[in-house]
């Protein structure tokens, strides 16, 4: 279930890990118990999404990008 | 083929070992193995795609992953098929049978994967994996490993019961004697040195005798 589809834009699994991060930066554990997904789904989502610019970690918490913040918008 | 580069094409991995790292690509995206760490995972192989006794073992294990998860274990199939026809099979499961498949599929058409876990064993087929599960823990190390050939389904009670017990050994630093299942009595460690094993008939275990003790948990 990949987060962001060939087009560039996120799925609807993309966009739960991207609304998880709009006010807070999280760790993969806190938005795995936030959406209740799987950890290793959220691991490969946050890599996806940070692949295509909509997220950045920084001491092992994510938050959104500019980017990301206009694709929820 | 020198029998040196066999082994080495080969390679299988040892219990204790850290498993050996993949990025693969599969029905729920690309994953590492880096991505259960922290989790309990079962990374298991089957022949292929769209066969019989693969099938039922798809469905046996569809059946089992509630209670997996309640275990904080998750699953990864694996075949040397493509993830296309892995989308195709198991849409074909559940519109055929009822059955959703939950958990991702490794689509390793390159064999790198399988080749890492010694998966492919020629004298059952060059071309498919057998039936293989790697019970891995959440610290990356492989805890388990059974083999079954291409001709015999693996028994789901059994892989839960592994699991139980490996989870029950690492809690309570106990061992679990045959047939063992949850709620039974287990091995207490053997004593180490003559005064230990003294002093253990002495520890109110229930034992037969110095080195064979049990203990409710």
């Amino acid at each position: 279930m990949p987060c962001v589809s060939p087009d560039g834009k996120p799925t609807s699994s993309g966009i739960t890990l991207l609304k998880s991060l709009k006010s807070k930066a999280l760790s993969p554990e806190e938005i795995a118990n936030e959406t209740g997904q799987p950890l290793f789904r959220v691991r490969s989502g946050l890599r996806e999404l940070m692949g295509v610019g909509f997220v950045e970690e920084e001491a092992g918490k994510y938050k959104l990008t500019k980017n990301g913040e206009a694709m929820l918008q | 083929m020198s029998e040196e580069l066999s082994r080495e094409k080969f390679a299988f991995p040892v219990l204790g070992q850290r498993a050996p790292d993949f990025e693969a690509v599969t029905t729920q995206g690309t994953l590492r193995l880096s991505d259960f760490q922290g989790t309990w995972l079962i990374l298991f192989s089957h022949p292929a795609d769209f066969t019989p006794v693969c099938t039922t073992e798809f469905i046996a294990f569809s059946h089992i992953y509630d209670e997996l998860k309640k275990r904080n274990v998750e699953l990864l199939g694996l075949s040397v098929d493509s993830v296309s026809s892995h989308i195709a099979w198991v849409r074909n499961i559940e519109e055929k049978m009822g059955v959703k498949i939950p958990f991702p599929i490794i689509a390793d058409l390159n064999k790198e994967v399988a080749m890492k876990y010694g998966m492919i064993h020629p004298e059952q087929s060059k071309t498919e994996t057998v039936r293989c599960v790697f019970v891995i823990d959440p610290e990356s190390k492989i805890r388990a490993m059974l083999y079954y050939p291409l001709t015999t389904g693996r028994n789901m009670q059994e892989i839960l019961r592994l699991v139980d017990a490996l989870q029950t050994s690492d809690k309570y630093k106990v061992a679990t004697p045959a047939n063992w299942k949850p709620g039974d009595p287990v091995v207490v460690p053997p004593p180490s040195t003559t005064e230990q094993a003294e002093e253990r008939l002495k520890e109110g275990y229930e034992c037969k005798d110095w080195y064979i003790c049990m203990k409710k948990i």
